[in-house]
């Protein structure tokens, strides 16, 4: 239900809709494309970002907000712990109870190693739990892990990593049977055929999904395993601090117990970093898709440590956050939205760009069209672009969206908002960590040993921007192998004596550079009491 | 200024703008939370929550990120719920019914009150699909409860004990993985990539110079 401000574009939209679903937008050029991002992008407005002064990156530019974590002070001393008795003492640390944590954790235990996960708040309130679209794979006759490769490649702007993302691409069929095998179900012909679609910037129809519960059916499924394997999982317990032994390498972490502040010491032969993304970091004030405690701490805890950043200053705004009600303002609205037919178009019913286009540059042109255009649709506490919804239904038939995305329908269904009928209105949200730690192709970081790291916590992998579903894919492929690395590594590794040295040594350097902050990291969970300026990002 | 409501967390009165979710307003009222908030949107199901508004016999539950304050509404949230979750081996349990009554013989225990589905947060037919596992009909009650978030709310109603989103979730992976049609195409290139079938096109792109990979990009054919 649209109060009458609304009605005026409506109405236009309505009456250009038959037009729309017919008309086929041009695909904008590369140079095109270029310019639209340079004019447009968050990414490419200079004074967000912060240039860092020490640690591993020292002279790159990461966003503001960012920088502050990193070159922050520890939350503890080394002295408020005893690295003498440890409270667990474990082969393979898990840190972070999501998609990539508990991958690794099956694997790990499938390998035979003590595992142990400890995560901030349950087992599952996580990232992949919200992913709704879908999981990419190359599984079709008509596609095959090259081509899927050169989307993924060309859509990050070919910065990726290249043996990551061949690594990415050759393992994902067997990433998908993996999980088919735990029980995971995933939308099927009825001859077992893979139902699959289009998603931004693919050139082939290879997004696999579980409706538009696609995160949430892998994630039940991994914490379910995980329960059933008698892993140890932690929960409600955040790391704080890794711990190194006297060779430099990691060798543990020290917890935080979220609700008693309660320090404990967990020794480990080797540790994985699997703590997600930066969404509640909320970057130049956006609003954000992300789960409660995705707070960077996993860069935070390895920069700390001594490991190294890659793409730390590329974040990825997804095109389609929900503008209207205020209620889900940032939520996300899926991409498949787009895939099963929905186009964009502006307050004057004007399809403005084809729905397809990449993450970044479908953002930027939604951007461009609420500013400087002055196209966009004022919502009372912003502007935003309609989805045209009612799309879907023409195009596939009456039933779709509930089929197909019922999630969505529900979502906007409880404030009064049938999207078989109406649009909706969208505006970019802040969604994933394109950036992270730098692994080599075990998933081990490339300095500091021992210490690896899985899924949106690491960068270098999809390059500069990400496409849809190939996210929900990294977690499993390269969880799954932080997890067996991880475990043979343990066999063979001797842990010295325990040392947090590192964080005196942090403090010197930020000394030395000459940095007065008060702030503390990581930042565990974002604070909404009172602060009016944050209420209005929920 | 914005319209104000008054609402009463674990009975003590608050004044919060109106257009707040439950959970916004308890953070507006100064909680920080850490317990009963995960994703915030209404997937994860940490947030169950019991209210009541005054004056009506009525007790409701829902999600606290999925809904809005209301003028004289009295809430309790409800962050766990000992719910019993059984072990299993996924690669040795066969789908049948036997297996629903070795690891959740309670279910058969149901008094059809129908409680479970008048609470559900995501308004499934909860009391449907336990009857569907009852039956081993373990598609059917894949089906009927695959939206659910296992927030626990319709078990904290359940005369039985039933722990309805574990039976279910068990149900789910037997289907997903026994039952649901295997998926020929997958398993084929499976196999082709473990024999090295494009380990050359692979390598091969993996070695072009960034101009040339810009060329194949920019000219690849999409599927329609
Ligand atoms: C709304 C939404 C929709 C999405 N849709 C898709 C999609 O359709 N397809 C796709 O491919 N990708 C999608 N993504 C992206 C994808 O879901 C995530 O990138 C991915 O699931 C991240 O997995 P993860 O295991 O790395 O992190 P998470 O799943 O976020 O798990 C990280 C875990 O670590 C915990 N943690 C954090 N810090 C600490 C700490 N200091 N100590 C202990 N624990 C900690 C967190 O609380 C969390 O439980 C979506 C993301 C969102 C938010
Ligand atoms: S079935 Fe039960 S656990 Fe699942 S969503 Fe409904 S109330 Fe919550
Ligand atoms: S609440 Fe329990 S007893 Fe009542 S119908 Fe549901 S499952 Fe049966
Ligand atoms: S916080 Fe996840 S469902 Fe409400």
């Amino acid at each position: 239900m649209y109060s009458e401000a609304f009605k005026e574009s409506l109405k236009a939209v309505e009456a250009a809709r038959e037009a729309n679903i017919a008309y086929e937008p041009a695909r904008m050029t590369a140079k095109e494309k270029e310019d639209l991002l340079a004019a447009y992008h968050p990414d490419y407005k200079q004074d967000e970002f912060s240039i860092l002064q020490i640690g591993p990156n020292k002279g790159e530019k990461v966003p503001k907000e960012l920088a502050e974590m990193l070159q922050a002070h520890s939350r503890i001393a080394a002295g408020d712990v005893d690295l003498t008795t440890p409270d667990y003492d474990v082969d393979v640390l898990i840190i972070g109870g999501g998609g990539a944590g508990t991958s690794a954790a099956i694997e790990a235990h499938e390998a035979g190693a003590n595992v142990m996960i400890v995560t901030k708040l349950r087992m599952g309130d996580a990232n992949t739990m919200m992913a709704e679209g879908g999981i990419q794979a190359a599984d079709k006759p008509n596609d095959s892990p090259a081509i899927h490769y050169l989307d993924a490649f060309g859509g990050g702007h070919f910065a990726a990593k290249p043996e990551l993302l061949a690594k990415l691409v050759g393992d994902a069929p067997e990433a998908i049977l993996w999980l088919n095998e735990l029980g995971v179900e995933f939308d099927k012909a009825p001859d077992g055929t893979m139902i699959t679609t289009h998603g931004g910037g693919t050139s082939r129809k290879r997004m696999h999904a579980a409706k538009d519960y696609s995160g949430a059916e892998i994630m039940r499924t991994l914490r379910d395993e995980v329960l059933n394997r008698g892993i140890n999982v932690v929960d409600f317990t955040s790391a704080v601090e890794l711990i190194l032994d006297d060779k430099g390498n990691a060798a543990g972490a020290v917890l935080m117990n979220m609700e008693t502040g309660d320090l404990l010491v967990a020794k480990a032969k080797t540790v994985i970093i699997a703590t997600g993304g930066a969404g509640r970091m909320h970057y130049q004030g956006f609003p954000t898709s992300n789960h409660y405690g995705a707070t960077a701490d996993g860069l935070v805890l390895g920069y700390r440590a001594g490991a190294k950043l890659l793409y730390a200053d590329t974040l990825q705004y997804h095109p389609t956050g929900a503008a209207y009600p205020e209620q889900i303002f940032g939520a996300l609205v899926t991409e498949k939205v787009r895939s099963l037919g929905a186009k964009l178009v502006n307050r004057d019913g004007k399809v403005f760009m084809h729905p397809l286009e990449t993450r970044d540059v479908s953002a930027a042109s939604i951007i461009r069209e609420c500013s400087d255009r002055g196209e966009g649709v004022d919502t009372g506490s912003g502007f935003g672009v309609w989805l045209d919804t009612p799309m879907i239904e023409k195009i596939g038939g009456e039933g779709t969206i509930e089929k197909r995305i019922p999630a969505m329908m529900r979502m906007f269904g409880k404030y009064g908002i049938d999207i078989r009928k109406e649009p909706i209105l969208v505006y970019p949200t802040l969604h994933y960590q394109n950036g992270g730690l730098d692994i080599d192709v075990d998933g081990q970081t490339t300095n500091v040993k021992n210490l690896y790291v899985a899924g949106e916590a690491v960068g270098g992998i999809h390059g500069r921007n990400r496409l849809m579903g190939n996210s929900l894919l990294d977690i499993i492929v390269f969880g799954r192998n932080a997890g067996q690395h991880a475990a043979a590594k343990a066999k063979e590794t001797e842990v010295g004596a325990l040392t947090l040295a590192h964080i005196a040594a942090f403090d010197a350097e930020r000394e030395a550079a000459g940095i007065e902050t008060d702030a503390v990291s990581p930042k565990l969970l974002p604070d909404y009491r009172y602060n009016e300026a944050e209420q209005s990002k929920k | 200024m914005e319209n104000m409501v008054n609402i009463f967390l674990f009975g003590k009165k608050y004044t919060v703008p109106e257009n707040l979710t439950i959970m916004r307003a308890m953070e507006y009222a100064g909680y920080q939370l850490v317990r009963g908030c995960g994703c915030r949107n209404g997937f994860c199901g940490a947030c169950a929550t019991i209210y009541r508004i005054k004056g009506d016999r009525e007790l409701k539950v829902c999600l606290a990120c999925q809904t809005k304050v209301e003028n004289d509404m009295y809430v309790a949230t409800l962050p766990f719920f000992p719910l019993v979750k059984q072990v299993y081996d996924m690669e040795s349990i066969k789908p049948t019914e036997a297996v629903m009554m070795q690891l959740y013989p309670e279910i058969y225990a149901c008094i059809g009150c129908n409680a479970c589905t008048k609470s559900c947060t995501q308004g499934l037919n909860v009391m449907q699909y336990i009857a569907y596992a009852q039956r081993g009909e373990f598609e059917k009650c894949a089906e009927e409860s695959f939206d659910c978030v296992m927030c626990g709310v319709c078990s904290s109603r359940c005369p039985a004990g039933i722990s309805h989103p574990q039976v279910a979730m068990l149900a789910r992976r037997l289907n997903g993985k026994y039952l649901a049609p295997e998926c020929g195409h997958l398993k084929d290139r499976v196999q082709e990539i473990k024999d090295g079938t494009f380990n050359e096109l692979l390598e091969n792109l993996m070695q072009k110079p960034v101009a040339e990979m810009k060329e194949l990009y920019n000219n690849r054919e999409i599927e329609k």
